[in-house]
């Protein structure tokens, strides 16, 4: 026979157990809390690794043919640039036709033709850096557009409204990197997307698989699993003018400061 | 009040309502504030659509290694095996309906994009093994010499 005293003492232990929700005894992980903080879904970044780039250029050919941008027009959508610092303390950069062929002189082109020859014990250090969109998370080439044909989404890509540009190019002139440019033949802004036809569908973009070294990667900064993130979150990366207040989102390992 | 003060404000009326009623016809229905807000995400929302749209054309080894599993074995064997196939091969499109073959770049200047020797001590390319064009076999195609799928095997003999 129960007593009275420990009836109620067991159906307040059961009623107590009962209130507590499952959710209670969940074990949250504050890095996924810290990436899903805003927003679901991805958030595209990219990681350049200066160390490994080798300057060949298939990244900028890729992108040329992938996204339609006519090949023999002085215009692209990414770049790679050749940094050589001197002992005389002299900084020469050069990016012949974007790298679209790569760097097959070993001469500095400056421009009209001519190259400038550096011998080979006065190179103090040389390296190469691509260059792409930073689809920045205070996009001000965004803040320029008069007509709203430009915007970003919300995955963080900035992307250009082909139908709705006017072509009044202030978001060319706005944007602190020079990433952006007239599309020759649609006569609207153009500029790198990230492939969004590719990062949509779960492929890479067409520069991260036609780079053999791996010095270009994609990834999504919303997964804490994702080893870009991880690179992103735990190694030294840097970004490009971050005194713009642009919160640019292409990270770089091994920057150099010489890179603008 | 007199009429030509009321004239003029049933003018700026009339305008006001114009341009309401234009607008109506000529902004597209979807036009609005994304998920950025007024500063970063006025758009019209069907281009998010229209972008993901684009035509793939670079399929990737992946696409190749179907029908192609020899080559692609070969190549992941190879001190070459991080090289796209399309990076010398073209973009597949929509081979092998259209185009029925790809059109390869075998040209000197497609190797010498890595293999012309540049000495640069801090970066990747310091340490690839390079040759000057100018000077190593002018003339004769890469190929003829070094196979480039496995370039430790002797190249096309023809």
């Amino acid at each position: 026979m129960i007593s009275r005293r420990s009836f109620c003492k067991k159906s307040l232990l059961i009623a107590g157990g009962l209130a507590i929700p499952l959710s209670c005894l969940e074990l949250f992980d504050p890095k996924r809390l810290l990436a899903e903080k805003d927003e679901k879904g991805p958030r595209w970044v990219f990681l350049v690794d200066t160390r490994k780039c080798v300057g060949c250029g298939f990244c900028v050919k890729g992108c040329k043919v992938e996204n339609e941008v006519p090949y023999d027009a002085n215009v692209t959508r990414t770049w790679v640039e050749r940094y050589v610092v001197t002992s005389d303390g002299k900084t020469h950069i050069d990016s012949p036709k974007g790298a679209r062929d790569g760097f097959p002189n070993k001469g500095i082109d400056i421009g009209h033709g001519k190259l400038e020859e550096i011998k080979d014990d006065d190179i103090e250090k040389a390296f190469f850096v691509p260059k792409l969109c930073n689809q920045c998370d205070n996009p001000p080439c965004v803040q320029v557009c008069p007509v709203g044909a430009t915007y970003q989404t919300a995955d963080g890509v900035v992307l250009v409204d082909r139908s709705w540009c006017i072509g009044c190019g202030y978001c060319i002139m706005g944007c602190p990197y020079g990433v952006r440019f007239f599309h020759p033949v649609f006569h609207v802004a153009e500029k790198c997307n990230f492939c969004y036809h590719r990062i949509t569908k779960g492929m890479q973009t067409a520069c991260v698989d036609s780079c053999a070294f791996g010095a270009r990667r994609v990834g999504n900064l919303r997964d804490p699993e994702d080893p870009v993130t991880r690179v992103i979150m735990t190694e030294r990366v840097n970004v490009l003018k971050e005194e713009y207040g642009t919160k640019p989102q292409v990270f770089y390992l091994g920057l150099s400061k010489e890179v603008k | 009040m007199k009429n030509h003060v009321w004239r003029p404000l049933f003018v700026v009326l009339a305008v006001i309502a114009l341009v309401l009623v234009a607008r109506k016809f000529l902004v597209p229905a979807d036009f609005g504030v994304g998920a950025r807000g007024y500063m970063y995400g006025w758009h019209r929302a069907g281009n998010e659509q229209q972008w993901k749209d684009v035509k793939v054309k670079y399929k990737t080894a992946a696409f190749c290694k179907d029908c192609h599993p020899d080559k692609y074995d070969e190549m992941k064997e190879s001190p070459h095996r991080n090289i796209n196939c399309e990076n010398c091969h073209g973009p597949a499109l929509n081979h092998p309906d259209d185009p029925r073959s790809l059109t390869i770049d075998r040209s000197r200047e497609l190797c010498a994009r890595c293999h012309t020797r540049l000495p640069y001590p801090n970066s990747g390319r310091g340490v690839m093994k390079g040759i000057d064009p100018k000077t190593h076999n002018v003339g004769l195609d890469c190929v003829t010499c070094h196979w480039p799928h496995d370039p430790r095997k002797e190249g096309h003999q023809k």
